[in-house]
């Protein structure tokens, strides 16, 4: 096959629709008879639901039903959960697990503010609401965990009385010796840094829209999801039908970030109502609920402990990790081991103790949202190693440079189990060329050279610097197929979900160099059920490398039996053949060229005779990876901060990334400046913020504050390829990255930029009141 | 988020919006630009029986300034007034650019900001700093409204339930009045924390004249008098305008909220007012006897 696409700055194909205002997301999908769902969400962090009166809502113009727990007990199976110790996980570490089963419906009791009560279907949105407006609840008040330490003490309630505890995931885990690294050590740096609750905020919130059709007992569900499979079996289990009864779209989505790939009560309740009242439901996620309802995320605490020997090398990695997950463990061990996976990133450290307490509280439930874990990692331990160079006297630059594992020590084993199951090795990258790459790129020598003039100016600038190391692509596979209609032209569908990453470029780039076909001969269909009939879905940088690699393989698939039934009709050896450009030909000699759209109807039976091959121009793939596979980065941020007001302005962004081979340029660039971009919302703007009684402080864009363009500075991207040893394609994941070190690249530059106040940032958002207190104490 | 049932009446003349103003007093709201009703509304923190939008009267939509007044119409969008503003009065060009975005300004009008009254907000600020007045109507006439007079609290004014606010003037500063504009607002576009808009003009070397008008620090945008007239007849070193950026901040009586306590505001509106006032004096010409 040759690379006339693959690592092409092909433009966006699905850009044009977009541009246009022609996209079609799930409020676009408009059925016949068509009803609106509305919710009741509890406005209480913990209650016990003593009755939920109905009458006046359903006697409310427009209502068509009102329905609660008991209304749908039949239907009333809990939620699915994910996250199960794999056996290789298993062997290695003891979890102490709890996972509470969670309803679509309260069924006596709400444990945090959100949650859903009571749903209404009537003809309108706006009645829905009005007649939402109208349902009565007694609620009985119980006490409230806000605070995820406090709920570990021996006075806290027990959100879950026979768990016995509120630690919902509980373990400690070791590699090395690491109390004798610590006894051995020079210096030791403590500290504890705090991860903000922050979450994925998709520009399109959730929704869904489902037909039932009685006359063959089949449902139809557009859900702005990004796995469609998933929510296929979900709903394949709860109502009891084959899975080809069920048909899950998910059309395009405005942004998933992880938020939409949770299972959610409105994928089950809108297809239950549908089915229950045998008209279409539609319900869209309003603002408001997406704020209080999708999936939350991040929120750690970190008391990280370093040792060091004087000369800047690090010998011991202590943590005590805590993690707020909200009301119900819905992710299982995902968010708490994939910190502790990549706590010592880029690092060579061979001793470390964890122990993580993941705690529940009366929160909106966590999930992975872009970065899943690793940011919150990242934030503590390039926090502790900037701020044990400060207490070395050392430069940030020069310590990362002494403990930044070499080229030449890949493959390289941490000695652990990854959070699959299998070891945990990284396969291929550079990261002391990443370091020197984004260093040179943002100028870091000359900056240092005119920081101390500027400071006496009266101008304080700093830079700062995080690394990563990300498992991507977590397996284990994703669906593929590829098929030539009577044209010759193809489709490529995939259980791959695109939510903005520009699939339908990337894998058409992918299908195209595979078959030999023009890129515009391929239309690229995702997360559509019928069009697959196994797939995964699109989180965990995966994409690229599960559904890539399928789509490859079935496409070389699909042109071997091209191959074969050019041979037959153009009368040579099928080792002769050759395809490209749409044309199956005859090596050597041009002249015998036929389009393939010529191949795949000579292979049509015809009254007269059969066809020159079956007409089965299709094949499918499930490619298997082994483990994840280690895309890696450094990014480097330079800020400005007003003393005066405690005002950080980012002055530059630069990245220095490794995703393997580059199937697209212009996609993984806009790829890592959208997670950036996450990312500073992390460093200096976003959070959710509840009150004492579990109360949601941010419950619109007023509150909860997303960065604009006009917070972010241009991003500069280098470029590192790494290529997968892998898979066939030699590509990495890169979906998370770019939001992976921006908080602690940030709070590292504002550190530096203080650094004559001698301040140290703990926690993000570096807001300006949380700066300017830090600055006013050590104000001469 | 989809408002509660309201009826919505679109009058094409004052006369007739003065007549739905009357019938329905406190259960009507009057609708121009919707940046901040829009919201109230779908959120549900607004629910007015009636919505009386005022877009279908032109007459209110005009802009004119003569003899040092500048007349501002009910329906004038924030981006005209902008415009008008960076080439005629730049502290009020200056302030509006940060103003939520352009869409929103092209949309917003200056008098439903002013009538809206939120204390963080930099259009109330800047009608207070400049001496503004508010022409109000109702079918019991006509009054003017100082703008000192107008804001009485967060989201609360001086006007009647029947009233509407059919002009806004503002009295352009002396020329070689200089000025100075600062907020500190955690995004581009967002309600400051704290912010302060001034001017002053200068005669021999002294200060003949200083305004100071703080925002996003107490229920409603406040001028620092005393601040103001200790400024007054003094020469301007940089001491006597820090003290007077520290007094006007010692009067102040900020709220705590998510993104910045009171004590933050009071000392981040020292901080602002100083610089204020040391870019209005550079800004000022120095007129000589």
């Amino acid at each position: 096959m040759g690379a006339k696409y693959f690592g092409a700055a092909v433009k966006r194909r699905e850009d044009p629709r977009f541009l246009r205002g022609e996209g079609r997301f799930v409020d676009d999908v408009k059925l016949a008879g068509m009803l609106h769902a509305a919710f009741l969400r509890s406005p209480h962090a913990h209650a016990r639901v003593r009755a939920i009166r109905t009458d006046a809502a359903r006697s409310m113009p427009g209502v068509v039903a009102v329905f609660t727990f008991h209304d749908l007990e039949r239907w009333m199976k809990p939620l699915p959960l994910f996250g199960a110790v794999p056996p290789g996980l298993a062997a290695a570490i003891r979890f102490d697990i709890h996972q509470a089963p969670q309803y679509a419906l309260c069924r006596d009791r709400a444990v945090y503010v959100g949650e859903i009560a009571a749903m209404v279907v009537a003809d309108s949105r706006a009645r829905a609401e009005d007649a939402v407006d109208r349902i009565e609840v007694d609620w009985e008040p119980l006490p409230v965990l806000v605070d995820m330490r406090a709920a570990v003490g021996s006075s806290a309630p027990i959100l879950y009385p026979d768990w016995g505890t509120n630690v919902a995931v509980g373990f400690t885990h070791g590699i090395g010796n690491v109390d004798r690294a610590f006894a051995g050590a020079d210096v030791v740096m403590s500290e504890t840094f705090h991860v903000q609750r922050y979450v994925g905020m998709p520009i399109e919130g959730r929704g869904a829209v489902a037909a039932w059709d009685r006359r063959d007992g089949s449902l139809t569900t557009w859900n702005s999801t990004q796995v469609s499979h998933f929510v296929q079996q979900g709903l394949a289990g709860l109502l009891g039908l084959p899975h080809h009864k069920i048909r899950v779209i998910a059309p395009d989505l405005g942004g998933g970030f992880g938020t939409k790939a949770s299972g959610y009560a409105e994928d089950v309740l809108v297809p239950i109502a549908a089915i229950a009242l045998d008209r279409p439901v539609k319900w869209v996620e309003d603002r408001r609920e997406h704020m209080m309802a999708a999936a939350h995320a991040r929120h750690q605490i970190h008391e990280i402990e370093l040792a060091a020997t004087r000369d800047g090398t690090i010998v011991g990695l202590r943590d005590r990790i805590w993690l707020d997950l909200g009301a119900y463990n819905v992710w299982g061990i995902v968010l708490p081991y994939n910190t502790v996976a990549h706590l010592i990133g880029p690092h060579r450290i061979r001793d470390m103790r964890v122990e993580f307490k993941a705690v529940v509280t009366n929160k909106t439930p966590n999930a992975p949202y872009r970065g899943a874990g690793r940011p919150e990692a990242v934030f503590a331990m390039d926090r502790a190693v900037d701020c044990l160079a400060r207490q070395l006297g050392m430069d940030p630059a020069e310590i990362r440079r002494r403990n930044y594992i070499r080229a030449d020590e890949l493959p390289y084993d941490l000695g652990m189990p990854y959070r699959d199951g299998n070891p945990l090795v990284y396969d291929s990258g550079d990261f002391p060329a990443a370091l020197e790459a984004a260093l040179e790129a943002a100028g870091y020598a000359e900056f240092r050279r005119q920081q101390a003039g500027l400071r006496a100016r009266g101008v304080y600038r700093g830079i700062g610097i995080s690394g990563y190391v990300e498992g991507t692509a977590i397996g284990p596979f994703e669906g593929a197929t590829v098929k030539l209609d009577l044209s010759g032209k193809v489709q490529v569908a995939t259980g791959a979900v695109n939510s903005g990453q520009g699939h339908e470029t990337s894998f058409a780039q992918v299908a195209a160099d595979a078959l030999g076909v023009p890129l515009d001969w391929i239309t690229v269909v995702g997360g559509d059920t019928a069009a697959v009939p196994f797939g995964v879905g699109t989180f965990a940088s995966r994409s690229a490398v599960t559904a890539g690699n399928s789509i490859a393989d079935a496409a070389s698939q699909v042109r071997e039996k091209l191959v074969k039934a050019a041979a037959t009709l153009l009368e040579a050896s099928p080792a002769d053949i050759d395809i490209e450009d749409g044309q199956a030909f005859v090596r050597g000699a041009p002249g015998s060229a036929v389009p393939l759209g010529r191949v795949v109807q000579a292979s049509i039976p015809t009254f007269a005779k059969p066809g020159v091959a079956s007409p089965d121009f299709e094949a499918s793939a499930y490619h298997h990876v082994p483990t994840v596979t280690y895309a890696s980065a450094v990014h480097v941020a330079e800020v400005e901060v007003d003393v005066g007001t405690g005002h950080v302005k980012l002055r530059r962004y630069v990245v220095a990334h490794d995703c393997g081979k580059v199937i697209n340029p212009m996609i993984v660039e806009g790829q890592v400046h959208g997670g950036v971009a996450q990312g500073v919302g992390g460093a200096l703007f976003e959070e959710m913020v509840y009150d004492e009684e579990g109360q949601l402080l941010t419950g619109t864009f007023m509150d909860y504050l997303v960065p604009t363009a006009m917070e972010l500075p241009s991003i500069e991207t280098v470029h590192l390829e790494y290529p997968s040893p892998r898979n066939p394609l030699g590509v990495k994941g890169l979906g998370e990255g770019g939001a992976i070190s921006p908080p602690a690249a940030i709070a590292n530059a504002i550190d530096d930029a203080l650094a004559p106040f001698g301040v140290r940032v703990t926690e993000t958002p570096a807001s300006p009141a949380k700066i300017l207190a830090l600055i006013e104490p050590a104000r001469p | 988020m989809k408002p509660a049932p309201f009826d919505y009446l679109d009058p094409r003349s004052l006369p007739e919006t003065l007549q739905h103003l009357r019938q329905h007093g406190d259960d009507a709201k009057i609708l121009a630009g919707g940046q901040s009703l829009l919201p109230m509304l779908n959120l549900r923190l607004a629910r007015p029986a009636v919505v009386v939008d005022i877009n279908g009267i032109p007459a209110l939509d005009t802009l004119s300034a003569e003899r040092g007044v500048l007349r501002v119409g009910a329906l004038v969008r924030q981006r005209r007034f902008e415009r008008w503003a960076t080439e005629h009065l730049p502290l009020v060009g200056a302030a509006l650019r940060l103003v939520g975005h352009a869409a929103i300004r092209n949309r917003g009008t200056v008098a439903g900001s002013l009538s809206h009254a939120d204390p963080a907000a930099e259009l109330p600020a800047l009608f207070l700093c400049l001496d503004g007045t508010a022409v109000a109507v109702s079918l019991k006439g006509e009054r003017t409204i100082a703008a000192h007079d107008l804001f009485q609290g967060p989201l609360t004014t001086s006007l009647a339930s029947d009233e509407i606010v059919t002009e806004t003037r503002w009295s352009l500063p002396a020329s070689g009045a200089g000025w100075g504009f600062h907020e500190v607002a955690r995004r581009h576009g967002d309600f400051a924390l704290v912010g302060v808009a001034t001017v002053v003009t200068l005669q021999d070397g002294r200060i003949a004249a200083a305004r100071i008008a703080l925002f996003g620090a107490g229920p409603t945008p406040v001028r620092a008098r005393h601040a103001e007239q200790a400024l007054s007849g003094g020469v301007p070193t940089p001491e006597r305008m820090r003290d007077a950026a520290r007094a006007a901040a010692d009067s102040l009586d900020p709220q705590s909220d998510i993104h910045a306590s009171a004590a933050y505001r009071k000392r981040v509106a020292a901080t602002l007012t100083e610089r204020a006032l040391v870019d209005a004096v550079a800004r000022a010409k120095d007129y000589r006897a």
